[in-house]
């Protein structure tokens, strides 16, 4: 496996880049200053004045919600890019099959796909982030610390759904993923409302899910209350994801990709 | 066939004319056909079919009762509701629109551009304006199903307040019809998957800002007025009137908005049809 192998991709990402950049804007900026008007701000003000700020750990809802929403859209373009369009480049139009009869390797291709998730990432959560500051959600500067953390989160994602992409057969098994997996864990990661208050059973397996930690960080970079120890936990189980995720991906690429 | 085409290409025919070949349609009954297609194509995929009644429920307990436990209580015309029972029939209305979305633009596109199957339902005796209503029903029969789950669902949650609340089960039909209709022919205008933010662009701030999460009155005036003429906040209005159990003109006005919407909606997605597939 060479980094040359990874980069020589870069083109062909690049072309789809070119040709669809302007839809992105719309996830990337529109949508988070829809939610952080509608929930942050509208809902917010009830939230607010109902007195509840020590449940949020004395945060306004907007200060609470807003990092999170980051978590949560890097959960998503993890999701968006890992799932249709990898479908796509197996099964539909085969372009991974094509990559694999060139010198590059299966592994090469795993990683290029996630490098090019990465960089999606990074690129859109620095955009959401300048939102967030506008709104006056970000109290200190470790806040730039949340880019990293959302593409680490992000490739948490990824690398296990590319695996779980490659093993299905047709595409009804992502919609399943999307409304069992996705859908509830950005519900119940503690995005939203506090994860102390969802009952023990759910609590544990939301701490299992990659997002809580992902969530975590994010707020704790936001507001400016970094434990390290905590941040070192949340990066060690998200990087475990990570490298657990691509050895199967790797593996399932191979397998489907010789074949 | 050329009688229809002769119709079609003829400019400027009033509304009510345009909307009498979906009643032609429906008295044929042709359109049954492509709604046992797809309900046969389903009982391969049921997992499919029943993961759709979960993920109305998930929100309803995320932000009814988890967000909802962050909230003292709103009120609405008087009475202090929990925050669930106000979040709950929105809902409700979202979740009827987006499931006739999904059915109306994303599989509609896939079957009309991508797996071509109406150009081999065109050349049975079926009509253009009967894949427009089968599509419809099948979509409308799927999204009631959901209702009527959610609805049951509301009940011992102590979410419905009245009676009326079963009435919410057509209204959120309607909704669907509504969007169903609506969602059919915008996608017959699409060039490709790409063109779908276009929709999300239209639905995602409906979602956000339609009285769903709280009350129209936090907004100022003018700019609730314009809330107020959106679709789905008719359907979320007339919805939460129907479980709250407060009853006004909101109802009547929303049955017949979303109605209207939703036949306009078909009638022009019948054309839309047969200007694609049969020129």
């Amino acid at each position: 496996m060479s980094l040359a192998g990874v980069i020589r991709q870069a083109d062909y990402y690049a072309v789809g880049v070119r040709q669809t950049w302007k839809g992105a804007i719309f996830s990337s900026v529109l949508q988070p200053v829809g939610y952080l008007a509608a929930m942050g701000v509208g809902l917010g003000t009830y939230i607010d004045n109902g007195g509840h700020r020590a449940a949020l750990g004395g945060l306004t809802y907007l200060q609470f919600l807003a990092p999170a929403l980051v978590a949560v859209a890097a959960t998503q373009f993890a999701v968006m890019e890992c799932t249709f369009p990898v479908m796509g480049r197996l099964v539909w139009n085969k372009v991974f099959h094509s990559m694999v009869h060139t010198p590059l390797t299966a592994r090469e291709v795993v990683l290029g796909q996630l490098s090019y998730v990465a960089v999606r990432t990074a690129v859109s959560c620095a955009v959401f982030l300048a939102v967030i500051a506008c709104f006056g959600a970000i109290a200190s500067p470790w806040a730039a610390l949340i880019v990293p953390g959302a593409v680490l989160l992000s490739l948490a994602f990824s690398a296990p759904l590319l695996c779980y992409t490659a093993w299905l057969r047709t595409d009804s098994g992502l919609s399943v993923l999307f409304r069992f997996g996705f859908v509830p864990a950005m519900l119940f990661s503690g995005s939203f409302f506090p994860i102390t208050s969802l009952p023990a059973g759910i609590r544990w397996l939301a701490y299992v899910v990659p997002l809580w930690h992902g969530v975590d960080l994010s707020r704790s970079f936001a507001s400016g209350h970094v434990h390290w120890l905590a941040v070192l936990g949340h990066v060690a189980y998200l990087l475990a994801w990570l490298f657990v995720g691509f050895w199967f991906a790797a593996r399932v690429f191979t397998k489907r990709l010789s074949a | 066939m050329t009688s229809t085409t002769q119709q079609i290409t003829e400019p400027r025919i009033t509304v009510p004319l345009r909307i009498t070949p979906v009643f032609a349609a429906a008295r044929n009954g042709a359109y049954w056909r492509l709604v046992e297609r797809n309900a046969r194509l389903f009982s391969r995929i049921w997992f499919v079919f029943v993961s759709g009644f979960f993920e109305p429920f998930f929100y309803l307990l995320s932000i009814g009762v988890g967000v909802g436990s962050l909230v003292s209580g709103l009120n609405v015309g008087g009475h202090v509701y929990s925050y669930a029972s106000f979040v709950g029939p929105a809902l409700m209305a979202t979740a009827a629109m987006n499931g006739a979305m999904a059915d109306a633009t994303f599989n509609l596109y896939f079957r009309l551009k991508i797996s071509k199957l109406y150009d081999s339902v065109l050349v049975t005796p079926m009509t253009a304006m009967d894949v427009a209503l089968g599509e419809l029903t099948w979509a409308m029969l799927r999204g009631s199903t959901y209702s009527l789950a959610f609805l049951v669902i509301m009940w011992p949650m102590g979410l419905l307040h009245s009676g009326w609340a079963i009435l919410a089960w057509p209204m959120a039909s309607l909704v669907g019809f509504a969007f169903a209709g609506v969602g059919m022919a915008a996608t017959t205008y699409l060039r490709s998957w790409i063109d779908f933010e276009y929709i999300q662009i239209a639905t995602m701030p409906m979602f956000l800002f339609s009285a769903t999460f709280f009350p129209v009155e936090r907004y100022p005036d003018a700019v609730g007025w314009i809330v107020r003429i959106t679709p789905l906040y008719q359907g979320v209005a007339a919805i939460r009137e129907l479980t709250l159990g407060q009853l006004g003109w909101q109802v009547l006005i929303a049955a017949v908005y979303l109605g209207a919407m939703g036949l306009v909606g078909l009638a022009l997605a019948g054309r839309r049809f047969e200007k694609l597939l049969l020129h």
